[in-house]
């Protein structure tokens, strides 16, 4: 399972970046397939067009970056903000800890595509925007994972140990419990970046992604909707399609992994 | 519970006022006259300091008001949500139907026959719909069901002409008499009723005759009570009877309203059911496959009983407690879901109205809608918890 993963992911990744290469047409240069259109898929445009004359084929092998950035910046803020905000609760405790469990805790508790689009509606479109509202949401879970694993960890006998022998407390934080919960964040960031994708299809869905001018599978996908009761259908399945592979490689991913990292942390 | 909703309140005040630097600014996209967002900002109270805002904000929510809205009217951002939530409680109950539903049928395949090529084909099954992108899964319904194949309108709720009103954001008073008030509160009365049957059980009060008496007072008393409420509601033109097309249609005794509505609903929630039903079925194979474990099912086994009763009248009562407080965790991600389903079939909820609204930079409205969101959430939460410590009987508070 975590092999077709890797492989659905690693070949989407080599897909997009090789993609200006190997597309036949410019992905975003209109028109050029003659109207009528949008034409379904035929010798010259394998994929079809959509309704300005784009090419759907190198539409779709150029289209994966900004899913793959936003995923990927994201996760990269969740980790920022939500390990180090955890390991600061945990270990230092007190009025601390509880203010920032409160706090994570409605942040958590609120609907995540709904919080997104309210942050992503108010600070304004962009890959790095977009970003940034999907980490808001998601940097709750990596609090709590941090937070559940430094209470267990801190008591265990080899942290003692280590505070017996006199070790600072930062020390003991970084050296001794960092470490032993890396492979737990590990596992959350894997889902996430399956569900990091999933909301920023679901904000481009809204009309908070990207703009026009770079090629997109949410866009793609956001503007098939107003094309199906033409019975469009190639506008919408070859995008939609991508991003389920996408995410479907990311959760495989993550399955596995947790599969394989997990009962060690159990045990 | 409060601090956290009080928490989310603010923070969703501070998104919207402190976030874009000027919410009528940005409103305008910077092409209006100094004078125009003057006034508006005058209208909506944006002129004020922050800190009185924060409190009127306040005050507002506990009055129920969630402010005016940016749209040339200034209408009541209330008074659009109310009109516009029951179309999302409607398609969330029946999403949640379907996705329990399909979640506990296909979870407890699967558990009965751990590792086949059964469970397999189910747990990629879940896995799949968990990573569809809920509208292209609603885009391909569409296009199959209602475009190829016609059985399914294409978008919207009702038919036009069967609307009460057509769908505006304003609310007409309803058509409602006494009778139909009490038919209303008749359900809500045997609701309690119900509820009092079960804590007399879990008490063990004699049915006869006292228990039966003091429950059919407690049915009167809840059905006079809820009748009022919702009398008093419809005549503040709050509540249009219910709201619900499917429920509406059934107390009017209108059939063919009441299938209209089905088809039209149908779409929708199955797609949004989909959705959910990946994360039902996950938790109730993994829960049925460590209660069919247990000694008690084996020691039913071991007497005989048939395996389906087995599995249904003793596992699953067993495992439903976990699925129970999903559908409360599940809620919030319903919403989500909800926002986009009802995008996708032009469905006239809270979701559509709150992208109808972004797209016409309307803050104000945004925040409302937002905020209403995020109490419905919590209010979802509590009435889990409640059920979940009464069901649960290691739990008494």
């Amino acid at each position: 399972m975590t092999i077709i993963g890797l492989l659905l992911v690693s070949s989407i990744i080599i897909m997009t970046v090789i993609g200006p290469w190997i597309s036949p047409y410019n992905p975003t240069a209109i028109n050029v397939s003659p109207p009528p259109n949008p034409a379904p898929p035929s010798a010259d445009f394998p994929l079809g067009t959509n309704l300005l004359g784009q090419d759907m084929l190198s539409r779709l092998l150029c289209g994966g970056g900004v899913m793959l950035q936003v995923a990927l910046l994201s996760v990269l803020f969740c980790f920022i903000i939500g390990v180090p905000i955890g390991l600061l609760a945990s270990y230092v405790g007190g009025n601390l800890e509880k203010v920032l469990n409160i706090v994570m805790d409605s942040f958590y508790a609120f609907p995540g595509l709904v919080l997104a689009i309210a942050i992503a509606a108010m600070i304004g479109r962009g890959v790095f925007n977009m970003a940034l509202s999907i980490a808001v949401v998601y940097v709750p879970s990596y609090f709590r994972i941090v937070r559940s694993q430094v209470l267990t960890i801190k008591e265990l006998p080899y942290t003692e140990a280590a505070r017996a022998s006199g070790a600072r407390g930062r020390t003991i934080l970084l050296r001794y419990i960092l470490p032993n919960i890396v492979p737990s964040i590990v596992v959350v960031a894997t889902v996430n970046f399956a569900d990091a994708i999933l909301t920023a299809a679901g904000l481009t869905f809204v009309g908070l992604g990207v703009g026009i001018d770079v090629p997109d599978w949410g866009w793609d996908l956001t503007q098939g909707r107003v094309l199906l009761p033409s019975g469009s259908w190639w506008v919408i399945t070859f995008p939609g399609i991508m991003i389920v592979l996408l995410a479907l490689g990311f959760t495989l991913i993550g399955e596995g992994l947790s599969e394989l990292l997990t009962p060690r942390l159990e045990k | 519970m409060i601090p956290m909703i009080f928490l989310l309140l603010s923070i969703v005040f501070l998104i919207v006022r402190v976030v874009p630097g000027d919410p009528v600014l940005l409103h305008f996209e910077k092409k209006a006259s100094e004078e125009a967002m003057a006034e508006m900002r005058h209208e909506l109270g944006l002129d004020q300091p922050l800190h009185i805002q924060y409190f009127q904000y306040l005050g507002g929510l506990l009055r129920g008001d969630l402010g005016k809205s940016m749209a040339p009217g200034r209408d009541s951002i209330s008074q659009q949500i109310f009109s516009a939530f029951p179309a999302t409680l409607e398609l969330a109950l029946f999403s949640m139907l379907i996705a329990v539903g399909i979640g506990v049928f296909l979870g407890v395949t699967a558990s009965r026959s751990y590792n086949s090529i059964k469970d397999q084909l189910v747990r990629l099954f879940g896995i799949v719909v968990y990573t569809i992108p809920v509208f292209f899964l609603g885009m391909i319904l569409l296009l199959v069901f209602s475009i190829n194949l016609q059985w399914f309108p294409a978008g919207g709720r009702i038919k036009p002409l069967m609307e009460p009103d057509g769908w505006t954001f304003h609310f007409s008073p309803p058509p409602g008499g006494i009778v139909q008030v009490f038919a209303w509160s008749f359900f809500a009365g045997l609701i309690s009723w119900v509820i009092c049957l079960v804590v007399f059980k879990r008490k063990n009060v004699k049915f006869w005759p006292k228990g039966l008496l003091l429950s059919l007072l407690v049915l009167s008393a809840g059905w006079i009570i809820y009748a009022g409420i919702a009398w008093y509601l419809i005549n503040r033109g709050v509540l249009q009877i219910t709201g619900l097309y499917t429920i509406d249609s059934i107390l009017d005794g209108n059939i063919s309203k009441f299938v209209e509505a089905v088809r039209y609903l149908l779409l929708p929630s199955l797609t949004l059911g989909l959705m959910l039903s990946g994360v039902f079925i996950r938790l109730t194979r993994s829960n049925m496959l460590e209660t069919l474990r247990l000694d008690f099912v084996t020691a039913a086994r071991a007497r005989g009983l048939k395996e389906s009763s087995v599995v249904y009248n003793y596992a699953l009562r067993n495992a439903f407690l976990p699925i129970l407080t999903m559908m409360g965790l599940q809620f919030a991600m319903l919403l989500g879901g909800a926002i986009l389903t009802e995008t996708t079939f032009s469905w006239p909820g809270l979701g559509r109205y709150l992208v109808d609204r972004i797209n016409f930079r309307d803050y104000t409205a945004i925040q409302g809608a937002v905020v209403f969101f995020g109490i419905l959430v919590a209010i979802v939460n509590l009435i889990v918890d409640i059920l979940y410590a009464y069901l649960d009987p290691r739990i008494r508070f």
